[in-house]
């Protein structure tokens, strides 16, 4: 992890002096004075053109009104390994500003949330959410999220197939979901980008976007690329046609990072050079070899995962998570020291081939082996009780002794994914500086009878299950039956 | 050490549960759902049935004593609806023998199809799961449910064999008790032939729901007529019929009203349609799915038909299901309908059904109810209550021990009884787990172990 972050940085502050550079032209430093004819002739790059001085598609996400707030009384789990009884936690400017026991100061004039008897965690954040691009109602017209058209579609984004009025992100945010990272589908060897969004009811995808999260890239190992692709007797067919397949993709984006990489270098030198022609499939996979976009690889099995992991190490990547992963108790060993995630169920078993051998405790002794482990739903039903799929992974744990406790497992709904998709350092643990994103729970979390009362994005109130004007509806569900009230 | 692990392995896979015992379970919470808790109780099992049950009641002698250790006693779980030992992998076809294709309509008996060995039996047994309704893949495909990343794979474990219209009616179900080591599991067949409204009932009959009904009351009245006028049949005497002669057939204990229709349904409106059905053609029915009910509670419950809901259903997934609410199993039922809650059908989750009856009373089922529709309600709804469904003297000893409360997410089954014989605490995911959750040391690789 720490490795490719420093190297995320590197790259993005090259971007930075790059997307200058190329946006202000002819102020460009370092003029070798004998090339001044031929400089002055040379045009900035349109910024659609290069990929480093693209805007894209920025988040114009505005944290909702909020107002100082103190949460009194409650028992509140970290997500950094502590339970903190009758706990104190204060946010101010949409943002934690103090956690602590029941002494923790608490300013004056401040509005108090009385939470005795209650659970505060973070709130919980779902790593593989198909919300949006494959909405309710589940209807052709709005299936988005699987471009299969090709084995290798990472140049499609999943953000543009996002429908925000998905009544489903209504149902996930009464769960506690306020951040989720929407993958394409598993049709293909390469899916597209991800995109992580806030849990917040907006207009457009770009309303929701997570300002700064990094992009992920959905790769998928196994029975899905090769059955829709050998059904249309295309490659793959097989499981070594899908290996074949992603080593292809890795040569060809090499070649195109190197490509612009000679190109920047001259032209920082100053010398005449052309700029490569921009190709969206090939920026995405030369972004993941430069550590900028986060590898989220569909795969179940333990030995495609031991592929999967030989693949990265060929090409000088790094994978960030298996989704999915019902094996990787069988290598949990292998993935801890590789430092790869592992993204599970604890209940679906046995469903297709390759997760025949998917077992509840497989979170469990990931976690035993100090493997990184995320609870995930890739399900608009399961996605709303993340918190109780946590606690039959728990259970499966300490049925074998293991005596995980809560304050260790709601990491994998919170802290972990957060890890996973490179927001640890602004979501999913409650502590001073990191965004106010919390649930407070009717009781313990890991019961079946807890429910989410309140849930806050950036220190905003954005559920409230005793409060109706704060129980947002998709415009879908306005003069339907039910009128989008579902609890 | 290899050559003793195996040997162990090997007599652990080979031991078949010991024959029927006297077992008296003390100091446990009992839950007999068809009365009231008894807080600190004994249960006697004898000769394979309930021999005693309540608060001062006295061990036997020689008895082989369980103490629950301040745990709850339920009755064996039972599942309203399931695929159970007809369908192991649902991407897996050769698998599958949970939906007819297209050579069968109501005829399909998905009895024959029972695997035994099926190692999804363990796993749900391990959530306290004694007896399941075995109920064919509804008429023109499964339920709404997409499962949206493997959404590829649901063409193919929709129950479509992948040739012909899918038929009108899915066909037979049966009812199966979990017994290990047991040669036939099928405890009844032909217990009822499945049919679906809305949308997929829509799709079997070539389009809308308005040839559906046209089709399914043809069908009825067909099987009517075929039933009065057998040997005129036979001759060729009769008028041309809209399903072959086996199909007619099992639909006869239907319009006879012996066994039921069992109607998966969504939108308030199909429910009506179906109680409309119900009491034109005077038959029995059950319905599931029902994510509408709520809106139609008073009058299902008018009708005395008992729903087969699953409490998760809150989304509106499909334009027939777009009222669907969390609590509309604590609605249904104070209306006043008698509700069976089920497990998933798909993902071989039967375990979740206990918690689904948890998430109905965690939305306002009360908690008797709640116990009720995962155990109770489900036998009487297939006939079984005779037998099984409450801890009643005289019932057959289907029983979990459990160690907390039997919805609760971190509670598990101690002990499993079925016909009073303890059942082994294995599954295949079970060993897959101890293979992997520690090593043995020996540098041989886990297929040693």
């Amino acid at each position: 992890m720490i490795r490719w972050r420093s190297m995320a940085l590197a790259t993005s502050l090259l971007a930075l002096g790059l997307s200058a550079c190329a946006t202000t032209g002819t102020t460009a430093p370092a003029k070798p004075a004998a090339k001044a004819p031929e400089k002055a002739e040379a045009k900035p790059l349109a910024k659609g053109l290069d990929g480093q001085a693209s805007t894209g598609f920025p988040s114009t996400y505005q944290p909702l009104p909020s107002r100082p707030t103190a949460f009194t009384g409650a028992t509140v789990l970290t997500a950094t390994g502590q339970q903190i009884e009758n706990g104190v936690i204060f946010v101010s400017g949409g943002k934690i500003s103090a956690v602590g026991g029941p002494d923790t100061p608490i300013p004056a004039d401040v509005a108090v949330i009385d939470a005795r008897g209650k659970w505060i965690t973070p709130g919980v954040i779902d790593a593989h959410s198909h919300l949006g691009v494959y909405p309710s109602p589940g209807v052709q017209a709005r299936s988005d999220g699987n471009e299969a058209t090709d084995p290798n579609t990472a140049q499609v984004w999943a953000e543009h197939s996002v429908w925000p009025q998905d009544p489903g992100f209504n149902r996930a945010r009464a769960g506690g979901v306020t951040t989720l990272q929407i993958l394409p589908g598993s049709a293909n060897l390469f899916g597209g980008r991800s995109v992580t969004l806030k849990n917040v009811p907006a207009l457009t995808m770009q309303g929701m976007k997570f300002p700064d999260a990094p992009y992920g890239l959905k790769m998928a190992c196994g029975e899905n690329p090769k059955r829709v692709y050998g059904g249309k007797s295309r490659s793959p067919s097989t499981a070594m046609g899908n290996v074949y397949g992603y080593r292809k993709a890795w040569i060809d984006a090499a070649d195109y990072a190197r490509k612009w990489d000679d190109y920047r270098a001259k032209q920082q030198k100053g010398e005449k050079a052309d700029a490569p022609k921009r190709d969206l499939q090939l920026e995405t996979l030369a972004g993941v070899l430069k550590g900028e976009i986060l590898v989220q690889n569909h795969c179940y099995r333990a030995d495609e995962e031991a592929v999967m992991i030989d693949i990265a190490k060929e090409f000088g990547y790094k994978i960030t998570m298996f989704h999915h992963a019902v094996e990787s108790y069988k290598i949990a060993p292998l993935l801890a020291r590789e430092g790869v995630c592992s993204a599970t169920w604890a209940s679906w078993t046995g469903f297709k081939m390759e997760s025949l051998d998917g077992i509840d405790a497989n979170a469990a002794i990931l976690w035993k082996n100090g493997a990184c482990v995320v609870i995930h739903s890739d399900d608009p039903i399961m996605t709303q009780r993340l918190n109780q799929e946590a606690a039959i992974a728990m259970t499966a744990g300490n049925k074998l002794g293991y005596g995980i406790t809560r304050a260790e497992a709601i990491k994998w709904i919170t802290a972990n994914p957060a890890k996973a998709m490179g927001i640890a350092d602004k979501t999913g643990s409650l502590e001073p500086g990191k965004a106010a994103d919390l649930v407070v729970w009717s009781r313990d979390p890991f019961s079946v009878y807890a429910q989410a009362d309140k849930v806050f994005i950036d220190g905003a109130l954005v559920y409230d299950r005793q409060d109706k004007r704060f129980q947002p509806k998709s415009d879908f569900e306005l003069g339907q039956p039910g009128q989008g009230a579902f609890n | 050490m290899i050559r003793s692990l195996l040997l162990a392995s090997a007599a652990c896979a080979l031991a078949l549960p010991a024959a029927a015992e006297t077992i008296a379970i003390v100091n446990a919470r009992i839950e007999p759902v068809s009365s009231a808790a008894i807080p600190n109780g004994v249960l006697v099992i004898k000769d394979g049935k309930i021999a005693a049950v309540g608060a001062g009641v006295a061990v036997p002698a020689g008895a082989k004593v369980i103490d629950a250790k301040g745990g709850v006693v339920t009755p064996g779980l039972v599942a309203p609806a399931s695929n159970l030992s007809a369908s192991e992998i649902g991407g897996v076809r050769e698998t599958r023998d949970d939906g007819a294709g297209s050579a069968l309509s109501a005829a399909f008996d998905i009895s024959y199809g029972v695997n035994p060995a099926s190692p999804m039996i363990g796993l749900a047994r391990d959530g306290g799961i004694t007896s399941s309704a075995v109920t064919p893949v509804p008429s023109g495909g499964g339920g709404a449910h997409e499962h949206a990343d493997d959404g590829v794979v649901e063409e193919m474990t929709a129950g479509k064999d992948g040739s012909g219209d899918p038929p009108l009616f899915g066909g037979q179900a049966a009812f199966v008790r979990l017994k290990a080591g047991a040669s036939d599991i099928v405890e009844a067949s032909k217990l009822a032939v499945t049919v679906s409204l809305g949308e997929s009932g829509a799709r079997a009959a070539g389009g809308s729901r308005g040839a559906d009904l046209v089709l399914i009351r043809s069908a009825l009245e067909d099987a009517r007529a075929f039933a009065a006028r057998r040997a005129a049949f036979e001759q060729g005497a009769t008028r041309d019929f809209g399903l072959s002669r086996l199909d007619l057939q099992a639909l006869i204990p239907v319009v006879q009203g012996k066994t039921p229709l069992l109607i998966r349904v969504s939108r308030a409106a199909d429910i009506r349609q179906a109680l409309k059905l119900a009491a034109e053609e005077r038959i029995k029915v059950v319905l599931e799915g029902v994510e509408e009910g709520w809106i139609v509670a008073p009058e299902i419950a008018k009708a005395g038909i008992p729903v087969i809901v699953d409490p998760q259903a809150d989304l509106p997934d499909s334009f027939e299901a777009l009222g669907s609410r969390l609590d509309n199993a604590a609605r249904l039922h104070a209306a006043g309908v008698t509700v069976a809650i089920n497990g998933a059908r798909d993902f071989n989750n039967l375990r979740q059904e206990r918690l689904n009856a948890g998430l109905a009373v965690a939305n306002g089922l009360p908690y008797a109810a709640g116990l009720a529709s995962v155990t109770l309600v489900p036998a009487r709804i297939w006939g079984q209550d005779g037998k099984i469904g409450s801890l009643d003297v005289g019932k057959v000893a289907d029983v979990v021990v459990w160690n907390g409360d039997p919805l609760e997410t971190t509670s598990w089954p101690l002990n499993v009884f079925v016909g009073g014989v303890e059942q082994p605490q294995d599954s295949r995911q079970t060993q897959l787990r101890d293979r992997y959750a520690a090593s043995d040391g020996s540098g041989y690789p886990p297929a040693y172990r």
